[in-house]
């Protein structure tokens, strides 16, 4: 972000003294997550639910206006569900799954993110940032393991071989804490970066966007929109979408070279905006000019200190990839860190982290970077390839399918070590090294439910009843298809191709990591130790 | 290995040729390079091999 209009304080928390401060010796604790953004949170959470004791610092005290992210998918929505907050965000939320192209003023194609039913979680919700980190804050004062500390700012940082020493600084002063590991989720101008020295790069691109959140009573669609050269904003591209209490986010493309001051004058921003909503009145809520950035740290984990998020990696806000996916790597991260804490894994576990969200950081990388440049054409010849593009997809659907404003965010397949790999064939859905797909299903107790209400953050074994079950190594949990779970219309036999005797293993971030169709305790054994990175 | 055809094609190459040279007869520069664009776009396209694709852009490039 370039530059933004001074934030209001939404929600304000005091910074209350830490015992740790007046100790005569720094204290040790088993992990610091520094930033409580909705990654830091969601991280802190997650690992407090693991039981792990957590301290989550942040040099601030307030929750601010300004909205920034908007859009939660539908595994960030299931995530948040788990860490018990989903339902309450899709409540408060905006549900979305359809987006519409425009080019000019005319319809030239349209998406539907999630044209099935059958799932708890919706394709996206629209909600302002604050609400999330509003509601992650909430849940985290539940957890009496979770200790938040407001304004502690980490100014030091100093690397050990199996710790690291952290100097915050207060209002009432300076001290020294000691972590066994650090979780860096301190943002895109992320200070443990800084600390450590570390280079972050990538490409920048040359196109500012003007960002713009207005309250208006308006009848649009609940879909997102997004034009091409639209009448309202000549030869650029916009974007509109939803969000509760009747504020719309428009995100308007300039120049390269538009004046960043004067282009947030509000007068000039107001011109704008009519231009595109004509005679309904508005408020403008927050502006923001941003040019952005695609890059990410050649390594995520540095001995004891792991990235997550925006501190990891950033892309362009096309695809909402953003902040959906450091809410995916503190959820990658947050098992496996438990996992090693209580000595059940070793740094295997955590290289992995390393692998699985690189390949995520990559390929979100990719998407956004082929968005940009659709949208954002960087020379006379290319826009013209472009708008040739554009010209064929009322005529020819190959050419509405290369039409590129922004892949949403889905989440990764992971192409890991800690899968087993398939040996016998399965159809459906459900992909090795992917989350689950959900499906309606029914309770032992004949409650309607979904499944992945039914796998809570820890390794289970979706097992179809036939015959007595295998026997399941410590720390596996037994889910008897037919039994605790209930099949409630064939859609989760269809999606995971279930026959009699078939097993699934979970990982406690509900990914499937193998799957058999006749199953015994030494297989299931075998792919557990696996994926905690015991065995190669 | 080379998977794109460059041996001739057509029974009547020079039919062909003068069917692409019609097709921008009395166009403006931006409107044939436009109408190039589209052209490029569609047989990519009905050709749909990924590969064919890049060794046709190396040998466009080429020297």
């Amino acid at each position: 972000m370039m530059a933004s209009s001074p934030h209001k304080t939404l929600y304000h928390y005091g910074h209350a003294r830490s015992a740790d401060q007046d100790a005569a010796q720094p204290v040790r604790r088993p992990v610091v997550v520094v930033g409580a953004g909705p990654v830091g949170l969601a991280a802190a959470i997650d690992l407090a639910l693991h039981d792990v004791p957590v301290v989550l610092i942040d040099d601030a005290d307030r929750i601010g206006e300004g909205s920034r992210g908007i859009c939660w998918s539908k595994r960030t929505l299931e995530i948040c569900d788990r860490l018990g907050l989903g339902e309450g965000l899709v409540k408060q939320g905006v549900t979305w799954k359809l987006g519409k192209v425009f080019r000019g003023d005319d319809l030239v194609f349209s998406f539907d993110l999630l044209p099935e039913e059958g799932h708890k979680m919706p394709a996206f919700i629209n909600l302002q940032q604050f609400y999330l980190e509003k509601a992650l804050v909430d849940r985290a004062g539940e957890l009496p393991n979770l200790d938040l500390r407001w304004k502690n700012k980490l100014t030091g940082l100093e690397p050990h071989n199996d710790h690291v020493r952290l100097t915050i600084d207060t209002p009432d002063g300076p001290y020294a804490l000691d972590a066994d590991w650090l979780i860096a989720a301190d943002g895109a101008r992320s200070t443990a970066r800084d600390l450590l020295g570390l280079t972050f790069s990538g490409v920048t691109f040359e196109d500012k966007f003007l960002i713009a959140d207005i309250k208006m009573a308006a009848d649009y669609p609940t879909e997102r929109r997004f034009w091409f050269e639209p009448t309202f904003h000549p030869g650029q591209s916009a974007l509109m979408h939803r969000q509760p209490d009747n504020v719309w986010r428009i995100d308007l493309q300039l120049d390269p070279d538009a004046d960043a001051a004067a282009e947030q004058e509000p007068e000039r921003v107001r011109a704008r905006i009519k231009r595109v909503v004509g005679d309904r009145p508005f408020e403008l809520e927050w502006v923001s000019l941003y040019r952005f950035n695609c890059r990410r740290l050649d390594r995520f984990v540095h001995g004891r200190v792991v990235f997550v998020g925006d501190a990891a990696h950033q892309v362009s806000p096309f695809g909402a990839r953003g902040a959906n996916s450091g809410i995916q790597d503190a959820e990658n991260l947050a098992w496996k860190l438990a996992a090693v804490l209580k000595g059940e894994a070793g740094p295997a576990l955590i290289e992995s982290y390393e692998r699985e969200r690189t390949q995520a950081a990559d390929e979100n990388i990719v998407h956004s970077t082929r968005s940009t440049d659709f949208i954002a054409p960087h020379t006379p010849a290319e826009r013209a390839l472009r708008n040739a593009v554009l010209d064929l997809a009322p005529k020819a659907d190959f050419a509405r399918r290369m039409i590129n404003s922004g892949r949403l965010s889905v989440a990764t397949v992971y192409d890991t070590a800690l899968s087993t790999p398939d040996r016998d064939a399965f159809k459906g859905s459900a992909r090795l090294g992917a989350p689950l797909p959900d499906a309606p299903v029914k309770t032992r107790d004949g409650h309607d439910g979904y499944l992945l209400d039914n796998i809570p953050g820890e390794f289970t074994l979706l097992y179809v009843k036939d015959g007595a079950p295998p026997k399941l190594p410590a720390g596996v949990r037994l889910a008897t298809i037919g039994e605790d779970i209930v099949d409630k219309d064939g859609t989760l036999a269809r999606r995971l191709d279930l026959t009699p005797g078939a097993a699934l293993l979970l990982r406690p971030d509900q990914h499937l990591c193998a799957r058999w169709r006749h199953v015994d305790a030494e297989k299931v054994a075998s792919a557990r130790d696996r994926a905690m990175g015991r065995t190669a | 290995m080379a998977k794109l055809i460059t041996q001739s094609q057509f029974a009547e190459p020079d039919a062909a040729y003068v069917a692409l040279v019609e097709a921008r007869r009395n166009l403006r520069e931006q409107a044939a390079a436009a109408l190039d664009a589209r052209l490029v776009l569609i047989l990519a396209n009905h050709i749909g091999d990924f590969d064919v694709l890049k060794e046709a852009i190396a040998l466009a490039k080429g020297p």
